[in-house]
């Protein structure tokens, strides 16, 4: 075997592959050959590191160097100065890793990770996630061991209930007692299923736990079936994550090589196997019932609970169904026992929560925080703000079924309850950060669109009420809205809250409900006065030139289209509304600051 | 029948007598069909329907409910446009406004002479680059309108 003295990590999630990392791993793979250290040097393609917006990133062990933005044409020089000649190429570290007299910090004490605690995501970006001997050298299947051989199936059911472990998919239903109705369905045949069809928009935990840590979704589906009795699971993957899906046919494939799925695990009666199934673009499909339905090959709409998946769920059997961060957490909770898992979190919100964090931050990317940790400490500490002295004007979480929580609700501390409390929700995790060029009607217009165009259609509240929402809303932007809107509004999203069919349609309202919320003024300016304090919406937006800073230079005149802007040369000029097409060329091109819009 | 078509439809019939004993079959096989013949024309349709002896209108039913499986041919590079939340406050409906204006058709549609398909798409979950687009395999992240021509005139050539 061949002695490695050290390990380059590059980053291969979705996200820093889209900033091209594969060629930087070909590269570093084609210079460690040149320079004859390809034995003694291993670069390992790991899953996310979570700091997205440094991608492509790599980490340099043992020294620990973590290296941001790393191009195709830098790699040359890591090579030869930090790997052969043991010189950390100092200006292509991650500024934040820096520290100020120069010598670099560990990744701990970075300020994006200080105050993040990864259970769920503890493998990504440290394993190779195609090779199932790195996970099980991080006490991979130890847990999957320990329930066959060691816990009776009501052991492991108490393990995951007394650890307070609850669904990480959205609504936050405690995992543990899911199990026991499964467990308690008397039949011969059930299944154990993982949500991975991630379709909140802004949401992508999952899929980096997918890519990153393919083996622990395994191992505690494996568990789960243990637990119920079933010796079968399906995966319900979205089909827009193609190296997810990749990685977790490798992990299959590996696992029943290596005898962990299949017949007669661990030596015991017990006998589990899974299977992918790919998604095909429906958000209603993230339903329990309507993800059944569509593994069963049809139209995946929802029905009616009860009876609920537990009792007659896939194909008629007794069905689980988890999310994929809900199971990465099972496996270290029976490794690590319930009063681990227990100590972390709030009162009723045990353990970590992933957080997607994007939009007008700083530092996008995954975090895992406890729960109970402050909005404000995910934005500010580790997300780092809003870009360009930007003023911070809310978070959305829970995408279209969840809400915007404005800056006055900074301090909340994070978990289930809180969120419900103050009118978004959990949701999976999406943490869109908006700015105050970020119109909240034109968000919550946003919102609406997307339910009217996934909205299954079988259940008349959803299919006619979210458009007819969706049309006043459309008129609010465009200027149009008239006295009695918001209280239309209103009505609707009650209506649709009481009497929707499934948990999608009950909760599509609540963006309107929450923007209306806390951001009613803006609302009404937009229909009392036609403006948009944001100064997004197009059709009420005004260009105005400031005749005291305006020279007279003519360069606005001539960019307009729409020849609306006129002056004399060396004069203040003048732009006739009534013509403006709002495109924005003039105030882009204006040398003086002298255009501005509102 | 063409050859061209003819090895299509054994490779279709090879998948389906691979799968058709699988519980919940038929997504499996629609979703492979399309792979090989890029969209499901009618005539797949009716093919699939007869082998697993189903009513044609179960697998149509399934086409029109899931927005990833087309019935009608897609352009050469299919140009999807993120439009998740995160792409959307920074500014990707600009970038899909760009795109209709250059290449002169609107989001869902493909260009005359088959060489692109618009599409505004769900989130791609590439949050960090917002905002960000994909033609084909190809991830552009961090887009403003203004790259967009010569994005499109990279393919164009």
């Amino acid at each position: 075997m061949d002695l490695i003295r050290s390990h380059v990590m590059v980053c291969g999630g979705t996200g820093c592959t889209s900033s091209n990392s594969a060629a930087v791993i070909a590269e570093f793979e084609k210079q460690l050959t040149a320079k004859g250290i390809d034995k003694e040097v291993k670069v390992v393609r790991t899953g996310c590191f979570g700091l997205c917006e440094a991608g492509p990133v790599c980490i340099v062990y043992p020294e620990g160097s973590f290296y941001a933005h790393v191009k195709v044409e830098d790699v040359e020089r890591i090579v030869e100065e930090h790997l052969i000649k043991g010189r950390i190429v100092k200006d292509l570290l991650y500024k934040g890793a820096v520290k100020e007299d120069n010598t670099i910090k560990s990744l701990d004490k970075v300020d994006f990770y200080k105050k993040q605690k990864r259970v769920a995501l503890r493998n990504c970006g440290v394993i190779d996630p195609e090779n199932i001997d790195e996970y099980i050298a991080f006490d991979g299947y130890q847990a999957l061991g320990k329930c066959l051989t060691e816990m009776t199936r009501e052991d492991v059911i108490d393990v995951i209930l007394k650890s307070g472990l609850r669904g990480r998919g959205g609504a936050g239903f405690p995992t543990g007692l899911k199990w026991k109705f499964a467990y308690n369905s008397q039949s011969e045949k059930k299944y154990v299923c993982c949500n991975a069809d991630e379709g909140d928009p802004g949401a992508f935990m999952d899929r980096s736990v997918l890519e990153g840590d393919p083996h622990a979704v395994i191992e505690a589906m494996a568990i789960a079936g243990y637990a119920i009795g079933a010796d079968q699971g399906y995966i319900y993957c979205r089909a827009e994550y193609p190296i997810a899906v990749k990685r977790m046919q490798i992990a299959i494939k590996q696992a029943r090589e290596y005898g962990l799925l299949g017949k007669n695990i661990f030596g015991t009666d017990f006998s589990f196997d899974l299977d992918v199934r790919l998604g095909a673009g429906a958000f209603v499909c993230g339903e329990e019932t309507a993800l059944m339905t569509s593994i069963e090959g049809k139209r995946g709409e929802p029905r009616p609970r009860p009876p609920f998946p537990a009792v007659k769920g896939l194909f008629g059997q007794p069905t689980i169904l988890n999310n994929v961060e809900t199971y990465a957490n099972v496996p270290q909770i029976i490794n690590k026992g319930w009063e681990w898992f227990a100590s972390m979190g709030t009162e009723k919100s045990k353990g970590t929560k992933v957080f997607a964090l994007g939009g007008k931050i700083n530092n996008t990317g995954l975090v895992e925080v406890p729960m109970g940790t402050t909005l404000r400490e995910v934005i500010y500490d580790i997300g780092g703000g809003c870009p360009n002295g930007k003023k911070f004007k809310a978070a959305q979480t829970g995408g279209p079924s969840g809400g915007c929580i404005p800056a006055s609700e900074l301090d909340i501390e994070i978990d289930y309850d809180n969120l419900l409390a103050i009118g978004s929700m959990m949701g999976s995790g999406g943490m869109i950060v908006m700015d105050e060029d970020n119109c909240m009607v034109d968000i919550a217009r946003f919102f609406l669109d997307f339910t009217v165009d996934e909205s299954c259609g079988k259940c008349a509240p959803c299919r006619i009420g979210t458009k007819r929402m969706l049309e006043i809303l459309e008129r609010i932007v465009e200027g149009k809205g008239e006295d009695g809107d918001i209280e239309k509004l209103e009505t609707l999203a009650e209506t649709i809250k009481a009497t929707a069919l499934c948990g999608l349609g009950q909760t599509a309202p609540n963006p309107v409900l929450s923007t209306l919320k806390y951001y009613r003024h803006e609302y009404e300016a937009h229909i009392y006065e036609k403006r948009c304090p944001a100064g997004q919406c197009k059709a009420l937006l005004n260009y105005k030139i400031d005749p005291d800073k305006c020279k007279g230079c003519t360069l606005c005149a001539r960019q307009c289209p729409a020849n609306c802007i006129s002056g004399k040369v060396r004069e203040p000029h003048v732009i006739d509304n009534s013509k403006c097409l709002k495109c924005g060329a003039c105030m882009e091109k204006c040398k003086f600051g002298a255009i501005s819009k509102g | 029948m063409s050859l061209e078509n003819k090895e299509k439809y054994e490779a279709l019939q090879n998948v389906i007598d691979e799968l058709k004993n699988e519980p919940g079959a038929l997504m499996p096989i629609m979703q492979r069909a399309q792979d090989i013949f890029g969209y499901l024309p009618e005539d797949v349709q009716n093919y699939i329907a007869k082998e697993l002896d189903i009513p044609v209108s179960d697998i149509y039913g399934v086409a029109t409910f899931y927005a990833q499986f087309n019935l009608e041919p897609k352009g050469k590079y299919i140009i999807s446009v993120c439009m998740g939340t995160a792409c959307y406050v920074k500014g990707s409906q600009l970038v899909l406004d760009k795109l209709e204006e250059v290449l002169e058709i609107p989001a869902g549609r493909t260009t005359a002479d088959g060489l692109f398909t618009l599409n505004a798409t769900r989130c791609l979950g590439a949050c960090g680059l917002a905002p960000v687009i994909m033609v084909n395999d190809d991830v552009y992240g961090r887009l403003t309108p203004d790259q967009i021509p010569a994005i499109i005139e990279k393919y164009r050539r």
